[in-house]
């Protein structure tokens, strides 16, 4: 049993207090003196030549500072893409420039192309209405497949709104072509993976601050990792020294992948603070949140699923067009592929797989990484065409999956999508979900469904997925420009408290509580008396941040290296401080103690000795407790897991109401339960929200017709059902030191399969010849499948 | 937000005289309106708070037995306040948005906005309500006039609303799931001397009553009573949430939920 709120407890989120009392501190609370008001002027077409700005009525507006268009910004850099991908001709992906505002085009409806400063937001807002611009509207590019046909480009300067056609992996092409060809048993599906509004709590704000004295600058923003958005804002954008620049992310409100991002906004700020020579502050309005935060998805997709009639898996081949909207985000490049051709091999020893996918230009809101980020995509993908082919075969679900898994023997296993998976057992994971869902008396439950005019359908799923993103030096070679470690620095100050500064970033993940309790359980302390400081470039060391479910894997990590290191030095004042050989000591509770003796001496002491080193080993030691550990794991961490879930469908109206949602993961070691049961219940939420009722829509002028709460449908509590979850009895990551696998996402990548192949179980059930709805299953949709069936 | 100012005044009488300024605009529970000023969409240059006039609140019983709401009586007053006399009223008063809108939303707000998609319009046309205005009495069959569209005149305020209760009626909403306003929402009142039938959320035009199926419910008061009529597609509305041809299909089956519930 845990004790003491140590590794394993279900530790109460502290961080909770202040959230949930009001007294979080994001970026929109705060305000600073002289502050001045930022107010966008955005594109109202999704196309168009700017012919022509003119500011100078707004400039006459009572309380104008300053007026920025596209013009004051031809002379900085653009904001990049982190990843270079090369096509499958091995030309380089094409990288138009992303302008802190649009210069020349607007390319998407909500595109920025003109900023007012004035003394307070309201007198921004009437200005930015006297912002005259000449726009010439252009026919929108919006659907993916008509701009690739088309002769009419996103950006003009490239010629094309293909951004690479990857190929996944390219020498498996032949051989996968050729299984398929041979096999006894295809199955084919074409489906939409699709687009989601990310639709965190907090919008978007910056405030930019400049500092004359020192020529230094101050950025505050909502962001999940403000080291990269340093570096993005320093050696790309701005050039700003970083040794200038300071990035602090308070309390964030949700990001779910959105806040990941560096954004022109945060750019201009900074411009703009230097030139009223006042804070300037930024607060998006929910619209501009739906127009312009980094969607997510957005594939279409066919996928073939080659197999021996028996179900044994012989190819997984697919074929993707990938959004990435109007321009280029950050990782908006790897997340089609790094994070999800990758992952195409499932869970299964299948031996063959190919993926090709292109990415495609339109005039849209740039696409990027959104809680899952690849790997729900080809989760989906595989895991509804596994569910065809069993149908299509006469097989159980389950059995057909069972038949294919990697087994526990085999790891590490490397699969035919080029990942090895250190760790894992999915036959126990599916018993254990058979079990939690009493599936042997599903027949009971479908009767009494159809005795109420119901239809009732069960759907189960597999996932894996790679996270806790990695290894650098493997990411490298896949065409990241960053690293992917993170790291810790623990200060413990002399009365034996400690601060902990990571470089993961907390937006809602829980790390004031867990990292604390890593580091009281190691130095057998209680976690109460350990903070963690995050948040601030000028605080905490360089960390890469928070997504991808890296935090406790990769900074976790860090921090127990760190603390390793803690304890080796202490060991070694505790030895001096004992007159014993720091070989001859044992760590246990927090005592030092010389092996065989009751000689001991506690960490709080050593810590004291630490910063008043009288009579110390000053030639030897080094006064002082504070160690700071870069991690950069071995590898990814493949959690994985077994999903159900039970629905009635109304075949009058076409209504889903989802009875029963399991989830078992397997997460490795866990280090508090609560935490991670509400990761899941969340990501399986998102995923719910997915599958069956978020439906971002833009129509053929590339308006935005979702762009409100009015319209974009947030899954609600009356929208859900119980979620049971189980994460007990996982199998260890092999290769960090807390055998932890990332938890963030599973939720999100396991769950809408899981629904969707409940709803077309329910309507087979039902007599519908319904073999495909895409996403969301809105009861729309599922009447015009049933009717057209 | 424009900047606005905004009058508190305690009768109808001075109410209207504010609204007499052609810039004034009338503020019921601002559920609509707060939304729309904040959007910059609306610029009045005064607001006319009703919710203040004590001769516009509550609810009460009149002569002829009908149930009499105040125009800026809020939807939840009207859901707890005609439970027993109006039950079918109360349900649908009492499933308007959440708490919040219920507690702020008003009768006369929703029915001088007349939404497509709102609620009240139904009850109003099922129960062959009057509408009174601080001028004169409107039938509700002359009130909607199509979407956003009323008999209402400018500065013209809704009073109160008269519905004569029926032997029973119900209210059977399809919610959108977004606005959770009507997809469509079918309002069925029987009354003695025939039966009414208000469909909201479904046309192009605003509420209407369905006559056919009122026709075919005087004759035998049953869901089974439908079988055989259909609502054409055509004029209905097609958007994000469902084509005509899917309006049209929930139109016969949400009438048919509500004659069974009656
Ligand atoms: C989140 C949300 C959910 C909602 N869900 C539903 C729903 O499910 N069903 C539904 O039917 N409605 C719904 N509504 C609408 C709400 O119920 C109100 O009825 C509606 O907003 C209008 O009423 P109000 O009193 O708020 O009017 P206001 O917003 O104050 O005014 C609306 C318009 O009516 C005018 N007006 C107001 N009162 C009068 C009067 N007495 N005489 C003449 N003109 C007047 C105003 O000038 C304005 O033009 C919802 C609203 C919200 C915000």
């Amino acid at each position: 049993m845990p004790k003491d709120g140590g590794i394993g407890a279900s530790t109460t989120r502290r961080e909770d207090v202040r959230f949930l009392t009001g007294k979080g501190n994001y970026t929109a609370d705060i305000n600073t003196f002289g502050q001045a008001a930022a107010i966008f002027v955005r594109a109202t077409v999704a196309n168009g030549v700017i012919k022509s700005i003119d500011t100078s009525a707004a400039a006459e507006m009572p309380g104008v500072l300053a007026i920025f268009t596209g013009e004051d910004f031809v002379d900085v850099g653009g904001n990049p893409a982190g990843w270079l991908i090369n096509s499958r001709d091995g030309e380089p992906m094409k990288e138009p420039k992303r302008p802190v505002l649009a210069h020349g085009k607007v390319r998407h409806v909500g595109d920025a192309y003109a900023a007012v400063i004035a003394e307070t937001e309201q007198q921004a807002r009437d200005a930015a209405e006297e912002v005259i611009a000449d726009i010439e509207e252009l026919p929108a590019i919006i659907d993916m497949a008509a701009a690739l046909a088309g002769d009419a480009y996103v950006h003009d300067e490239i010629a094309t709104n293909q951004c690479f056609d990857w190929g996944w992996i390219e020498d498996n092409r032949a051989a996968t072509d050729e299984a398929i060809k041979n096999a006894p048993h295809v199955t084919t599906l074409e489906l939409v993976n699709n687009r989601l509004v990310p639709n965190a709590m907090e919008p978007r704000a910056s405030i930019g601050t400049y500092d004359a004295a020192g020529d230094s600058y101050l950025l505050q923003t909502t962001s999940q990792n403000p080291h990269l958005t340093r570096l993005l804002i320093s050696a790309f954008v701005m050039g700003i020294p970083e040794n200038k620049l300071t990035v602090i992310a308070p309390d964030v409100g949700g990001g779910f992948g959105s806040k990941i991002y560096h954004y022109g906004e945060e750019a201009l700020v900074l411009a703009a603070a230097k030139k009223v020579g006042r804070p300037v502050k930024w607060v998006a309005d929910r619209t501009e949140s739906f127009l312009t935060d980094a969607h997510g998805r957005d594939h279409v997709t066919k996928i073939e699923l080659a197999c021996e009639k028996d179900g044994t898996f012989i190819a997984f081949r697919t074929e993707t067009l990938a959004n990435v909207g109007a321009y280029l985000s950050n990782f908006s490049t790897a997340t089609p592929t790094f994070l999800h051709g990758t992952l195409m091999a499932g869970n299964y020893t299948v031996p063959n797989v190919y993926v090709n996918l292109k990415a495609v230009f339109t005039n849209t809101a740039p696409v990027d990484a959104y809680r899952g980020a690849g790997r729900p995509e080809a989760t989906y993908s595989i895991e509804r065409v596994i569910d065809m082919a069993a149908r299509e075969l006469g097989i159980d679900p389950v059995e057909i999956r069972r038949k294919n898994f990697i087994k526990p023997e085999q790891y590490p296993f490397g699969t035919a999508a080029g990942l090895e998976y250190d760790s894992g057992n999915y036959d126990a994971l599916m018993d254990k979900m058979e079990a939690m869902v009493d599936r042997k008396a599903f027949e009971e439950r479908r009767k009494q469904s159809e005795a109420n005019g119901k239809m009732r359908g069960l759907g189960i799923n597999a996932y894996v997925e790679a996270c806790g993103i990695a290894p650098s030096n493997l990411v490298g070679v896949l065409g990241s420009r960053v690293g992917l470690y993170d790291a810790a620095t623990v200060r413990v100050n002399a009365t034996g408290n400690l601060s902990v500064m990571v470089g993961a970033h907390s937006h809602g993940q829980g790390h004031e509580t867990v990292f604390p309790q890593i580091v009281g359980e190691m130095l057998g302390i209680d976690p109460q008396s350990v903070d963690i400081v995050h948040g601030d470039t000028s605080k905490i060391p360089f960390g890469m941040g928070t997504y991808g479910s890296r935090s406790l894997a990769v900074c976790g990590s860090a921090v127990v290296r760190a603390t390793e290191k803690i304890i080796a030095k202490a060991k070694k004042i505790a030895a001096h401080m004992l007159e014993a050989a720091a070989d001859d000591l044992d760590f246990t509770d927090g005592q030092f103690t010389v092996k065989g003796t009751d000689k001991s001496v506690g960490f709080g002491d050593v810590a004291l000795k630490a910063y008043i080193p009288h009579e110390f080993p000053i030639e030897d030691i080094e006064p002082g407790l504070e160690e700071t550990a870069f991690y950069d794991p071995a590898n990814f961490t493949y959690p994985s897991g077994a999903y159900a879930c039970e629905v009635e469908v109304d075949p009058d109206t076409g209504k889903v109401t989802i009875e029963r949602f399991t989830a078992c993961d397997d997460f490795g070691n866990v280090m508090n339960p609560m935490i991670v049961s509400g990761q899941v219940q969340g990501g399986v939420v998102q995923g719910i929200g997915q599958a069956l009722l978020e439906n971002t829509t833009y129509n053929a002028d590339g308006q935005l017709l979702s762009a409100s709460y009015m319209d974009y449908v947030m899954p609600r509590a009356d929208d859900l059902p119980f979620i049971a979850v189980d994460h007990s009895d996982g199998t260890p990551c092999t290769h960090n030191p807390l055998g932890a696998k990332g938890c963030g996402e599973g939720g999100a990548i396991g769950s809408p399969p899981t629904v969707v192949n409940a709803v077309i179980d329910a309507l087979q059930s039902g007599g519908k010849n319904v073999t495909h709805i895409d996403m969301p299953l809105t009861p729309a949709r599922v009447w015009a499948a049933m009717n057209n069936a | 937000m424009y900047a606005f100012d905004i009058e508190r005044p305690s009768t109808i009488a001075d109410a209207v005289k504010a609204l007499s300024d052609e810039d004034a605009q009338a503020l019921g529970g601002g559920q609509t309106l707060i939304p729309t000023l904040k959007q910059r969409l609306a610029m009045p240059a005064t607001l006319v708070s009703l919710t203040g006039i004590g001769e516009m609140q509550g609810v009460c019983i009149g002569d002829n037995g009908e149930v009499c709401v105040g125009g800026a009586t809020n939807h939840a007053t009207v859901a707890a306040e005609t439970a027993s006399s109006y039950p079918g009223l109360s349900g649908l008063a009492g499933n308007i948005g959440d708490p919040a809108v219920r507690n702020r939303g008003t009768v006369g707000g929703s029915l001088a906005n007349n939404d497509p998609s709102a609620c009240y319009p139904a009850a109003a046309l099922g129960s062959g309500a009057t509408i009174i205005t601080n001028t004169r009495q409107i039938a509700a069959d002359d009130y909607f006039q199509g979407l956003f569209e009323t008999a209402l005149d400018e500065g013209e305020v809704i009073t109160e609303v008269r519905f004569p209760v029926p032997e029973a009626a119900h209210y059977e909403k399809f919610v959108q799931p977004a606005s959770r306003f009507a997809l469509v929402g079918v309002f069925v009142a029987k009354y003695a001397d025939g039966v009414r039938v208000a469909v909201t959320g479904a046309s192009e035009n605003g509420v209407f009553r369905w006559t056919e199926a009122e026709a075919a419910l005087a004759a035998d008061f049953s869901a089974g009573a439908l079988d055989g009529l259909s609502v054409p597609a055509d004029g209905m509305i097609s958007d994000l949430h469902g084509s005509s041809e899917y309006r049209a299909h929930l139109v016969k089956v949400m009438t048919g939920r509500a004659v069974a519930a009656c």
